[in-house]
């Protein structure tokens, strides 16, 4: 951890702490979009309650120079607006950084650290004299508390204008209002404090071709492109914005010029059992649907997943991670649903999982889920996380292939199946494990029966040993098959040789990335492999065979990555290493470093011999 | 068990429906139920108002959940899709079927205790999104499949095959349905095709959702002397036998029976249930006087059959989500996607 006291521009964090529901999520937006249109890469983080109003709440902005994501795991500058948490919250600031409060009222006399420098400015008494109305007043206070970090950090004026102008496009009023309160803000600053501070922005370059946007926005916009017309679903935190976002882009982009009908049916479920239900019922029609939820709601799925994975439909389902067991932590993140997904239902089933680690992946990969589950005619899981799906990040500007059409998969049309002699839905022709679909409507040849129970190769009813085990077989070759067209894990090998190796998966990208640039610093060189789908390809289980020691990070408590390696591959359990994060923070790079130094000693290749006990595999 | 295809042997003196086709076409898998059960009388039925309707087999779509009713799914039109789904579960599987491509005819099969216990929450949310189907529940008092355990439409007092007396009040699929809003209504009797057979024609011509709770004895587990859902009724092959045209709601009413009348089905072991054919002064497209006339019907032990309660015009699920006139599965891709330039602009409000 550096020092906050060092001239640092372009790389420090922000911490704002105010009061759920009293509106400073536009002030904080405000103030990371600001930097960002200067050109410098930024993170923000939001840490909220399970609350609509009243309860404490983080917004956590990474200034990043070197571009790293990951939550930085210290606090340079907190904004401290919610009283309750002044202790707790100067407690976390960083030796030599700094605490910003509204100084309207006095202290409290706790308040006091000799190593952090104390900024006070009347936000309050500011707002009430200048504004009226308690509603507005409450939401200038914040900001006009961007308007001093704007002073403080050197942020242009000019841009904060833009984005307001932008933003209330359709009501100039509020721009000139929001103005205000930023200058009130930016002028007292400037009057009682030397700024800018060490810390500071400087503009950039480092952000053209970028966006900021929240894997959940990005996933639902997904699922605009790839065609999905059918939405079930029940809301659920941290998943609901994937609905919301597929629901605003098909309002705009999915509603006939000509006749003012809307192509799509965005249907809110009773419940997840019926969300899956209507997304099943909804594929195996011919339609591409999908749903949305997070572990409680994958709970309820289990046993339509069955169905749909041994009657062998399509179906897309995001899950977008939350802290469990049970209702656990809904508005805290963790990746803790990778076991409960892969197997998910009784019986043996196993299921294609994607697990992107950004937006940008959850834009492709909700396309690519489509493909997927109407290519291998099987439920495909999509595994976001609370971090990725509703937090901003920086990422390269979506793009459109415009030759992209839907991969339907086998599904016969009239033609075909007027031809044949005789339509039977689970043979397998063309050996790849994956039979022929028709759907409703088309023939009377190509009718046959869906059921969940014991079913013949030639789709007939069946409780015969023989006839069964043929049918569950071939889903074996199936999963083979998947293994090939699913995403393959991104492999990047260290500067120098090295048999260490680091694996790990989704959200902990960024941390994993940021760490291996300090140990590299630390003499210890790292392979690094991150898992992007289930099953595993060739090239993970080549990783694991070529690497003597093998962290695997994930945030969740029982190692379940770790346990998906060493079911589904041939790697020895004892050479990997489990760094477990689960505290429903985002991991940071510094746990990955700390993890991997106990472990090895600075020099890379001499590990140490007695493994610790507290990373050791479960 | 495996399934012996029928052999479809076509006599050529068979009438034939405006397709062409002959009630045969509209069979399926041979059943697998019970000698006697009154759910093969519904599939009996079900074959008939199909074929009267000159229906394409490849329109008919089969939805059910589990239990021995939920079988009936495969025993009729076998050229159009069926979805053995899971238990309770079917309307969710509907709704969806339904929501991809509005232009097929959806029947559902249910059981009384596929609806009323684990699938009951599903069963009324089909209905207030007025799903356009027909749902069928196949309605005996017990779980046949598990082996005659009580399901929640037993009523009071009636006792199980093992012993055990009900004391719990039942869950009458077509109260609830009429306090939900559902626009078309029905009760009838397995054993009773004559008014069975236009009332399941006129829920696949009711656009929305259309109930149709049909009484219908399980001859293994609640057939016994004590059981208020009990009828001797064996029938070892169905011939086709009365013909009946789809006929209007209006007429329907006042079909076959004196009005007024009730007709006691008589149960062979002597137990009573009430068979009442609308009388006069019922008006079945009046909501609330028809619920209150069924309910004091049934203080008597009698169930009131029949077309109940129909609201022509209700919109249905795809009229109040805007959906457009064809199917939803046939929207061409091009007309889905915003495409490269689209993205564009899309993308241009993240900067
Ligand atoms: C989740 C689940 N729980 C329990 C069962 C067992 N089960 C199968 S059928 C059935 C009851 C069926 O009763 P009903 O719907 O009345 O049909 P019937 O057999 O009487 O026609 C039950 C409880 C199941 N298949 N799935
Ligand atoms: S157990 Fe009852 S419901 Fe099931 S098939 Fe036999 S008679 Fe019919
Ligand atoms: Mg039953």
């Amino acid at each position: 951890m550096s020092s906050a006291s060092q001239d640092r521009v372009n790389d420090f964090v922000i911490k704002i702490a105010t009061v759920n529901g009293t509106g400073s999520a536009s002030a904080n937006a405000l103030l990371m979009k600001s930097i960002f249109r200067s050109g410098i890469p930024v993170m923000g983080k939001n840490y909220f309650p399970s609350n609509i109003q009243g309860l404490p709440t983080w917004y956590e902005i990474r200034v990043s120079r070197d571009g790293y994501v990951a939550r930085a795991g210290h606090v340079d500058i907190m904004v401290a607006m919610n009283a309750e948490t002044y202790g707790k919250d100067l407690r976390e600031v960083a030796a030599g950084g700094y605490l910003i409060y509204d100084s309207t009222w006095a202290r409290p006399a706790l308040l006091k650290r000799e190593d952090v420098t104390v900024i006070g400015v009347p936000l309050a008494q500011m707002c009430n004299e200048h504004f009226s109305g308690v509603r507005t007043r409450i939401l200038m206070k914040n900001i006009c508390y961007a308007g001093v970090l704007a002073a403080l950090l050197d942020i242009d004026l000019g841009v904060i204008r833009e984005l307001l102008a932008e933003t209330y496009a359709k009501k100039p009023q509020l721009v000139e209002s929001n103005m205000k309160a930023i200058q009130l803000g930016y002028d007292y600053a400037r009057e009682h404090y030397r700024c800018p501070l060490p810390l500071r922005t400087g503009k950039m370059d480092r952000t053209a071709g970028h966006i900021m946007i929240d894997g959940n926005t990005a996933a639902g916009l997904g699922c605009v492109f790839a065609g999905a017309t059918v939405a079930g679903w029940y809301p659920i935190t941290p998943s609901t914005s994937v609905m919301d976002s597929f629901k605003s882009f098909a309002d705009k982009w999915r509603v006939d010029p000509e006749t003012g009908k809307k192509n799509f049916a965005f249907i809110q479920a009773e419940d997840e059992l019926a969300a899956i239900g209507m997304v099943i019922g909804a594929s195996w029609n011919g339609a591409r649907a999908f749903t949305a939820t997070s572990g409680p709601g994958i709970s309820l799925m289990n046993e339509f997943l069955g169905l749909a994975y041994y009657a062998e439909i399509p179906s897309v389902i995001f899950d977008v991670q939350r802290v469990g067991p049970s209702t656990g932590m809904p508005t805290r993140t963790q990746q803790c649903d990778l076991l409960e997904c892969a197997y998910a239902s009784h019986g043996d089933t196993r299921h294609v999982c994607l697990y992107p680690a950004n937006p940008e992946e959850c834009f492709y990969m909700a396309a690519q889920a489509f493909d997927l589950a109407e290519r291998l005619q099987t439920p495909v899981m999509v595994l976001l996380d609370l971090d990725i799906g509703m937090n901003d990040w920086m990422c390269r500007d979506l793009k459109w292939d415009e030759a992209y059409r839907p991969d339907r998969g086998k599904v016969l049309s009239l033609e075909e199946v007027v031809k044949l002699e005789k339509f039977h839905r689970y043979l397998d022709k063309d050996e790849d494990g994956i039979p022929y679909r028709t759907l409703p409507g088309v023939h009377p040849k190509a009718a046959y029966f869906t059921r969940g129970s014991g079913h013949t190769q030639y789709g007939t009813y069946t409780e015969d040993s023989g006839e069964y085990q043929l049918v569950v077989d071939r889903l074996v070759r199936k999963f083979h098959t998947a293994r090939r067209l699913v995403p393959k894990a991104i492999i990047e090998p260290a500067a120098t040789k090295t048999d260490i190796g680091i694996v790990s998966i989704g959200s902990c990208d960024g941390a994993v990335r940021e760490a291996l640039d300090v140990l590299r610093t630390r003499a210890v060189a790292a392979d690094y492999m991150r898992v992007r789908a289930f099953p595993f390809g060739e090239e993970v289980e080549r990783f694991l065979a070529e690497h003597r020691l093998i962290f695997v990070v994930e945030q969740n408590r029982d190692a379940q990555l770790r346990s998906l390696l060493t079911l589904e591959t041939e790697v020895e359990k004892s050479r990997l290493r489990s760094l477990l994060h689960y505290s429903g923070l985002p991991i940071s790079s510094s746990f990955i470093v700390s993890g991997v130094l106990a472990e090895v000693w600075p020099g890379g290749d001499r590990v140490k011999l007695v493994p610790s006990a507290a990373v050791a595999g479960h | 068990m495996t399934f012996i295809p029928k052999p479809k042997v076509r006599h050529p003196s068979l009438p034939k429906n405006d397709l062409g086709f002959t009630r045969r076409d509209y069979e399926g898998a041979l059943t697998t139920l019970c000698a006697g059960c009154g759910h093969d009388s519904i599939t009996a039925a079900l074959i008939e108002a199909c074929w009267g309707l000159s229906l394409e087999p490849q329109n008919v779509v089969k939805l059910s959940g589990i239990g021995c009713s939920s079988k009936t799914t495969a025993y009729f039109v076998s050229g159009g899709h069926g979805f053995n789904a899971v238990h309770g579960r079917m309307p969710s599987i509907a709704t969806g079927a339904n929501a991809a491509n509005r232009e097929l005819h959806y029947i559902g099969i249910s059981g009384d205790g596929d609806t009323l216990s684990i699938g009951l929450g599903q069963f009324c949310h089909a209905i207030r999104r007025n799903v356009n189907m027909l749902y069928l529940i196949e309605n005996n008092g017990v779980y046949g499949l598990t082996k005659g355990q009580f399901s929640a439409s037993a009523d009071i007092g009636t006792r199980a095959k093992k012993g055990d007396v009900n004391q719990q009040a039942p869950i009458d699929p077509v109260q609830l349905a009429m306090t939900l809003g559902a626009g078309f209504v029905a009760r009838s009797f397995s054993g009773d095709k004559e008014q069975l057979v236009p009332l399941i024609k006129a829920g696949l011509r009711h656009q929305g959702f259309a109930l149709i709770d049909v009484l219908s004895p399980c001859v293994t587990f609640n057939d016994h002397e004590g059981s208020t859902k009990s009828y001797a009724y064996t029938r070892e092959h169905y011939e086709p036998a009365v013909q009946a045209d789809f006929i209007p709601f209006e007429r329907e009413i006042k079909a076959d029976y004196a009005e007024g009348e009730a007709l006691p089905i008589v149960l062979h072991d002597g137990s009573r249930i009430v068979l009442r054919k609308i009388d006069q002064g019922y008006d079945p497209t009046d909501r609330i006087a028809a619920a209150a006339h069924i309910q004091e019907r049934l203080k008597a032990n009698e169930f009131l059959t029949g077309l109940l309660y129909v609201e022509p015009g209700q919109r249905e699920f795809h009229e109040v989500n805007g959906t457009p006139a064809g199917p939803l599965n046939r929207v061409p891709y091009e007309k889905l996607s915003p495409g490269s330039k689209g993205l564009e602009k899309i993308i241009s409000r993240y900067r």
